[in-house]
């Protein structure tokens, strides 16, 4: 049946079965490949996206039922170009390592503060209950989610999660020798 | 994991919802917040034909406190009622739980409407709307009728809704000496144990009190020996609380599983009862 969804503020009509998954239309029919499968049983929260903006799994909701809704992926909530605070922060802090867990952790994240501006890290932990990750040990997520709120706080968002971060962007020394060449920029390593 | 085909429509009222059920009949399920259906039809535990979504029903979304009634919609979210300064200071034991439920993407979408409906022997509500002592409204081809709590909830996925039936509301006399604690299962937050209590305290000592229990047995049930012990007993007095909510499970066959074995859950019982005594008479 046709469906019509309005994702990341753009409206889409698409054929689908009603038994597809939201998440797999939209990895699948819009190749929003952003949000991922972890467990598939609504544990992990790997597929989280915003339904009218709200965080909900999208592993556990038809698409048919979002159907004149508006969901927001993580491709909407910033681009490469021009990072969500949120995902500034999680970088900066190191709120990721493998990464799989990170864009649903940054959609659930990004709920978190619209609610309470400025949680405690009690309140970031149980706001992130939903959300699982079996990397970080959950500490530099919670520091993230502390430096966003902060940044997003003080208004200039990107300039204020650097100044507040304690940990600074990685820098890559060039070697003593001269005899690698570390590229500082994807341009360089293709040439 | 992709679930059974099926088709799938949208009621626009509860006469449309209950029209759809009547054509499609035994193959059709409602579908609400989804987030336990949904779960079930992944893993082909269920496969209906037909699902009726009732979401979208305006008039079963919300919450309204007054002259001493609290009335919810059964469409209304977990979210919803855990933000509900309303039901914080008139339930507290339904606050409680739903602030307690799933984590906050489950919260999002599922429903008090559903969760009651679908009778899972270790969800929270079940306890708490027996100690509110609550009062179903099911709405059928016939017209509507009420149940109470404790005829509602039968056994295991097994309630007092028959097949063409929806539930449309939930109404309870206020309590503001009412709590709920669980101990929730680390991965699923399911109740292992929860307890709801609900008191009428006069002069610092109960004068009545309602006990449920959830997690341990088929379904959840009203603890009546705990009930009448309670009686009289000065709920600050720690030993005497102890005394009073000692075998809360009696009678009653506890399960068992990879997490709790059926002793375990039965003693748990008593020591989840007892701190939902303490917290339901600090609460106001
Ligand atoms: C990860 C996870 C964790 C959870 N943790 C908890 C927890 O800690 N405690 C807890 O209690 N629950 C928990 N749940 C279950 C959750 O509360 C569900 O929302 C609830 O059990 C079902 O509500 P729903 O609105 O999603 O219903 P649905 O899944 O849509 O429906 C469930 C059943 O009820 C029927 N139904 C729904 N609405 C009505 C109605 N108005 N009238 C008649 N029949 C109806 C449906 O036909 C279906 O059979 C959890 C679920 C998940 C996925
Ligand atoms: S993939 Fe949806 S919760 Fe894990
Ligand atoms: S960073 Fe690997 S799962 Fe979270």
């Amino acid at each position: 049946m046709q469906i019509d969804l309005t994702v990341n503020g753009k409206q889409t009509f698409i054929d689908v079965e009603p038994r597809l998954l939201l998440v797999h239309a939209l990895r699948d029919s819009l190749n929003l490949t952003g949000t991922h499968v972890g467990c598939d049983t609504s544990s992990c929260g790997a597929c989280t996206v915003l339904l009218d903006g709200v965080s909900v799994k999208s592993c556990t909701v038809f698409a048919v039922q979002a159907s004149g809704h508006e969901v927001t992926t993580i491709e909407g909530i910033g681009t490469a170009d021009s990072l969500h605070p949120m995902q500034e922060a999680f970088w900066t802090a190191h709120g990721l390592q493998c990464g799989y867990c990170t864009t649903g952790m940054i959609v659930s994240a990004v709920d978190l503060l619209k609610r309470n501006p400025d949680p405690s890290d009690d309140e970031i932990r149980a706001g992130l209950e939903g959300n699982l990750c079996r990397c970080t040990g959950y500490e530099n997520i919670v520091k993230a989610v502390r430096a966003a709120g902060a940044a997003m706080r003080a208004g200039d968002p990107r300039h204020s999660v650097n100044e507040l971060m304690p940990i600074h962007p990685p820098t890559v020394e060039p070697p003593p020798s001269g005899e690698a060449i570390i590229p500082q920029q994807l341009q360089e390593a293709k040439v | 994991m992709i679930p059974a085909a099926f088709d799938y429509v949208r009621a626009s009222s509860v006469d449309d919802a209950l029209r759809l059920l009547a054509e499609h009949g035994d193959d059709a399920k409602l579908l609400a917040g989804g987030h336990s259906l949904i779960p079930m039809m992944k893993l082909r535990l269920a496969a209906p034909a037909v699902l009726i979504d009732i979401a979208g029903i305006p008039q079963l979304d919300g919450i309204a406190a007054s002259g001493g009634r609290v009335t919810i919609g059964a469409l209304t979210k977990h979210a919803a009622l855990a933000a509900s300064d309303d039901l914080r200071k008139h339930a507290p034991a339904l606050w409680d739980a739903a602030n307690d439920l799933g984590d906050p993407q489950v919260r999002n979408r599922g429903t008090i409407g559903g969760a009651s409906a679908h009778g899972d022997p270790s969800a929270d509500y079940p306890a708490v709307l027996q100690a509110l002592d609550a009062t179903f409204t099911l709405a059928g081809k016939g017209g509507t009728r009420e149940i109470r709590a404790a005829e509602f909830f039968l056994g295991m996925f097994e309630t007092a809704l028959g097949a063409n039936e929806l539930l449309t509301r939930i109404a309870f006399d206020a309590a503001p000496n009412s709590a709920y604690v669980k101990f929730h299962h680390p991965a699923s937050h399911y109740a292992v144990v929860g307890a709801a209590v609900v008191l009428t305290l006069s002069g610092g000592t109960i004068a009545a009190a309602r006990v449920a229990i959830t997690g341990i047995g088929d379904a959840a049930f009203r603890a009546g020996g705990v009930e009448s012990a309670l009686q009289g007993v000065n709920p600050n007095d720690a030993v005497a609380v102890k005394a009073a909510t000692a075998g809360a499970a009696r009678g009653v066959q506890a399960r068992a599983d990879t997490f709790a074995s059926a002793s375990y859950r039965a003693a748990m019982a008593d020591v989840f009862a007892a701190r939902a005594v303490a917290k339901a008479a600090s609460a106001r």
